[in-house]
């Protein structure tokens, strides 16, 4: 008997961008509440999985149309970069810059290096994720 | 004070409840039986976070709760493909 998984494609396409939205409030509540760069990527890599649960990996790939290991090396040198910054200022490695700045649209925000440093987590820890997810998939 | 003995209460009844999940996951005949009950364990923690939360006044771990949702609701679908199709993640669809 063919199998049909129209339910699962159809609700996988509405709780995919939930658990995305999820993990994006994650990853910016960080700062002052539970959440972080670990618990935001872990759970868009669970929105990706998902995807890779109702489709399969060749579509997956497609639309995500990065190679997972570059994504990785990407979060690495976001985690590196930031403690270049403190160097670079004069201060010793990882010191985190802050500062307030006046954006066109959002006015006057307080930004904190912190969250570059979280976004080179965040992306580490999704490339890892499905690297490892991938690599097991597609063995036999 | 009467909210603490109800959260207690309920929290007691939410225990016995998990307990008896427990009982059929090892005990039940069919693979089916034991990822079913495995998933209302999931709602069961859910429903038990709530109340802790609940019990210790704070909004600290209203996130756990939509994450064990989210993670119990993609430990059944992989669980549940498994069962029907023998592997988990698809390398190229046939339909």
């Amino acid at each position: 008997m063919k199998t049909n998984d129209v339910l699962l494609r159809n609700v996988t396409k509405v709780v995919a961008f939930i658990i995305f939205l999820f993990s994006l409030h994650l990853f910016f509540a960080g700062h002052y509440n539970p959440g972080g760069g670990f618990v935001a990527g872990l759970t868009s890599a669970g929105a990706i999985t998902l995807t890779l649960l109702a489709y399969d990996i060749k579509t997956v790939k497609s639309m995500l149309n990065m190679n997972t290991i570059i994504i990785t090396a990407v979060g690495l040198i976001f985690v590196v970069g930031t403690g270049l910054l403190g160097v670079f200022s004069g201060k010793p490695f990882l010191t985190h810059l802050y500062g307030h700045v006046d954006l066109p649209v959002l006015g006057d925000t307080s930004l904190h290096t912190a969250t570059l440093f979280d976004l080179g987590v965040y992306l580490v820890v999704v490339g890892v994720t499905l690297t490892i997810i991938q690599t097991i998939g597609e063995s036999d | 004070m009467i909210l603490k003995i109800a959260l207690s209460i309920a929290l007691l009844l939410y225990s016995v409840s998990t307990f008896l999940y427990l009982y059929r996951i090892l005990k039940g005949p069919t693979t089916s039986d034991k990822v079913v009950a495995l998933d209302s364990i999931g709602m069961n923690l859910v429903a038990t976070v709530a109340l802790l939360s609940m019990f210790y006044d704070t909004n600290a771990y209203l996130d756990v709760i939509l994450l064990i949702a989210l993670l119990a609701f993609i430990g059944t679908v992989s669980f549940s493909k498994f069962i029907e199709k023998g592997k988990v993640i698809d390398r190229e669809r046939d339909n």
